[in-house]
C-alpha cells in the first residue's frame, strides 16, 4: 500500500523560487533612493522637493509621450523612469531653475532612452545624458551651489528655483548672505580641496552637511541603500566596490607623495557625487557589461577615471563624465571579455 | 619627454579629432558598422596619418618654405596624402587581400579623410617640429582609432536595439556620436594647452 504523501514531485531545472521582474527591481531601487531624497529635501529645503518632483514628472510625461508617438505600450509601469527622474534631480544643484531641470529631464528621456528604443536598449545612462546636456548648455546655473540647513528653507524657495522659462536665473549670493550666519564661499568640498587645499571634515561628508548637488548628501544613507539592494541581489555589488577600489588605487599614490596637495582616499570616496554614482548609476543594469571580468574592468575604469578628472581636469567633479565614458566602452568590454564557453577548444 | 606625452594625451583625449574637433566624420560613420572593419580602418588610418603628418612636414619645411610657395600648401599636402594612401593600399592589397576587400572603397577614401589633411595643416599652424609632427600625427590617429573601435562596438549593440524606424541607421549613430562627444567634454582642461 503506497503512501501517496511520500511521493515527491520531481521537476527539472531551473529551480527558481520566484521570478524577479524588472518592475520589482526598479521599485526596490526607488525604495533605496527615497531616504537619499528625503535627507536631501530636509537639508536643502522645499526647493529640492520641487526640483525632484519636476524632473520625475517631466521624465514620466516624456516617456508617456514617446511611447505614444512610437506606438508602444506605455512603459511607465516598470518604474525605471522614476529612477531616471529621481537620479537626475539628485545630480542637479539644489537651486537649479525648474525650467532647466525640465529640459534636462526631457533630453534624458528623449536622447538618452526613447530614441534607442526604450528600457534595455539605451547605451548610456539616461539621467547622466540629461545632466551632461545641461552642463554644456547652462554651465553657470549648474555650478551655482547653495549651502544646506539654511533657516527658513521650508517656508521660502531658493530665488533661482522659480526662474521664468528661457530666462537667466538671478544670482543667489545676496540671498545666501542674508540667510546664513557664516560666510558661504559658494564652493563645494571638492572645489575647496582642489583650489584651496582645504579638506572638509569626514564627519560632515558622512552625514551630508555640506554644499553640493542635491544628492551629494550623506554617504551613510547612500551606502545603506546600496547595502539593501545588494542584500536583495538587485544590484551587482562588484560594480560599486570596483568603482571605490579604482578611486582608491589612483588617489592613494598621489596622497602618499604629497598629502598637502592631494586629497586622501577617504575624502575622495566620500566627497562629491562618487558615492551616489557608484551605488545608483554605475550599477545601472542596462549600460554595464555582464561578463564576470568585464564588470570589474568597467567599474575600475570608472573609478580611476573619476579621480584622474578630479585631480587633473578642469572640472571639480568627474564622476558623471567617467560613467558616460564607461558606458561608451562597455559594449567593447563585453565583446573582449567573453568567458570561455564550456567545452570550447583553443583555436589552433 | 613630458612634452611628447602631453602631445599624445592632448590629441588622443582632450582634443580628440573626431569627438572634439569633429574631423574625419565620414569614415567614422562609414566603417563603424562592424568591429572588424573598424579595426582594419583604424590600423590603415593610423599608418597613413602618421606617415602623411611627417611627410607633409618635410615637404612644407624643405620644399615649400625655402621656395616661398606656402600658398601651395593645401594642394601639396593632398598630393602627399594621396601618395601615402596609394602606398598603403598596395601594402594592404599584398599582405591582406581579405582586409583589402572588406575595406573596399574606404581605403582610397582615406585621402579625403579631413582628419588627415587637418593634422597636416594643424602641424604647420602650431609650428610643430619633426618629432612633434610625428607625435601629433600618431596621437591624432590613435585617438581616431580608439573612438572608431569603441563606436563600432556600440553600433553593433544598437543594431540589436529596437530603435524607432525613422531613427534607424545613420541618424541613431550620429546621435550616439553626439552623446559620446558630450562625454568627451569631461577631458576638457586635463592639459592646459
Amino acid at each position: 500500500m503506497a503512501d501517496s504523501r511520500a511521493v515527491k514531485s520531481l521537476r527539472s531545472s531551473p529551480h527558481l523560487k520566484q521570478s524577479v521582474t524588472v518592475a520589482q527591481i526598479m521599485r526596490n531601487v526607488v525604495f533605496a533612493l527615497i531616504p537619499v531624497c528625503a535627507w536631501s529635501v530636509y537639508a536643502f529645503g522645499f526647493s529640492v522637493l520641487l526640483l525632484l518632483a519636476t524632473t520625475t514628472l517631466v521624465c514620466m510625461l516624456s516617456e508617456a509621450m514617446f511611447c505614444r508617438i512610437s506606438g508602444r505600450t506605455s512603459s511607465l509601469g516598470d518604474w525605471s523612469i522614476v529612477i531616471t527622474g529621481l537620479l537626475l534631480g539628485l545630480t542637479l544643484p539644489p537651486g537649479f531653475p525648474l525650467w532647466m531641470a525640465a529640459v534636462a529631464a526631457f533630453v534624458a528621456v528623449g536622447l538618452g532612452k526613447a530614441l534607442f528604443g526604450g528600457l534595455g536598449y539605451n547605451v548610456m545612462n539616461p539621467a547622466l545624458v540629461g545632466r551632461a546636456f545641461v552642463q554644456a548648455a547652462f554651465p553657470v546655473a549648474i555650478t551655482t551651489w547653495s549651502p544646506p540647513f539654511l533657516p527658513g528653507r521650508f517656508t521660502e524657495l531658493i530665488p533661482s528655483t522659480l526662474t521664468a522659462p528661457f530666462m537667466m536665473p538671478e544670482p543667489i549670493d545676496a540671498w545666501i548672505d542674508q540667510k546664513s550666519i557664516d560666510a558661504f564661499s559658494g564652493a563645494t568640498p571638492l572645489a575647496l580641496q582642489k583650489f584651496e587645499q582645504v579638506s572638509t571634515p569626514l564627519t560632515e561628508l558622512l552625514t551630508g552637511t555640506v554644499s553640493g548637488s542635491a544628492g551629494e548628501t550623506s554617504a551613510i544613507i547612500i551606502l545603506l541603500g546600496g547595502i539593501y539592494l545588494a542584500a536583495r541581489r538587485m544590484m551587482d555589488w562588484r560594480l560599486p566596490v570596483g568603482v571605490m577600489l579604482g578611486a582608491v588605487i589612483v588617489s592613494l599614490p598621489f596622497w602618499l607623495l604629497d598629502a598637502a596637495r592631494y586629497p586622501d582616499p577617504l575624502f575622495v570616496l566620500l566627497s562629491g557625487g562618487l558615492m551616489l554614482a557608484a551605488v545608483f548609476m554605475v550599477s545601472d543594469m542596462v549600460a554595464s557589461p555582464v561578463t564576470p571580468l568585464g564588470v570589474w574592468v568597467y567599474a575600475l575604469f570608472i573609478g580611476m577615471l573619476t579621480v584622474v578628472i578630479r585631480l587633473f581636469g578642469g572640472l571639480t567633479e568627474g564622476v558623471m563624465y567617467a560613467i558616460l565614458l564607461g558606458n561608451a566602452i562597455s559594449p567593447l568590454i563585453s565583446l573582449v571579455t567573453q568567458p570561455k564557453v564550456f567545452g570550447e577548444r583553443n583555436k589552433s | 619627454m613630458t612634452e611628447y606625452a602631453l602631445i599624445l594625451l592632448s590629441t588622443i583625449l582632450v582634443n580628440n579629432f573626431v569627438l572634439v574637433k569633429f574631423l574625419g566624420l565620414c569614415p567614422f560613420m562609414g566603417v563603424s558598422r562592424k568591429l572588424e572593419t573598424a579595426m582594419g580602418m583604424a590600423l590603415a588610418t593610423t599608418f597613413v596619418l602618421t606617415l602623411s603628418s611627417v611627410f607633409s612636414y618635410l615637404v612644407n619645411q624643405y620644399i615649400l618654405a625655402p621656395l616661398g610657395l606656402e600658398y601651395m600648401r593645401t594642394i601639396m599636402f593632398i598630393l602627399v596624402i594621396a601618395v601615402v594612401v596609394q602606398f598603403t593600399e598596395m601594402v594592404v592589397h599584398k599582405t591582406s587581400p581579405l582586409l583589402y576587400n572588406v575595406l573596399g572603397i574606404f581605403l582610397p577614401l582615406i585621402t579625403t579623410n579631413c582628419a588627415v589633411l587637418g593634422v597636416a595643416l594643424l602641424n604647420v599652424q602650431e609650428q610643430n617640429n619633426f618629432i612633434q609632427s610625428l607625435f601629433y600625427g600618431f596621437g591624432a590617429s590613435v585617438g581616431f582609432s580608439m573612438v572608431l573601435v569603441l563606436f563600432s562596438a556600440m553600433r553593433e549593440r544598437i543594431t540589436a536595439a529596437d530603435v524607432p524606424e525613422v531613427f534607424q541607421g545613420s541618424s541613431i549613430a550620429l546621435i550616439t556620436a553626439g552623446i559620446m562627444s558630450l562625454a568627451f567634454m569631461g577631458f576638457a582642461g586635463l592639459i592646459k594647452v
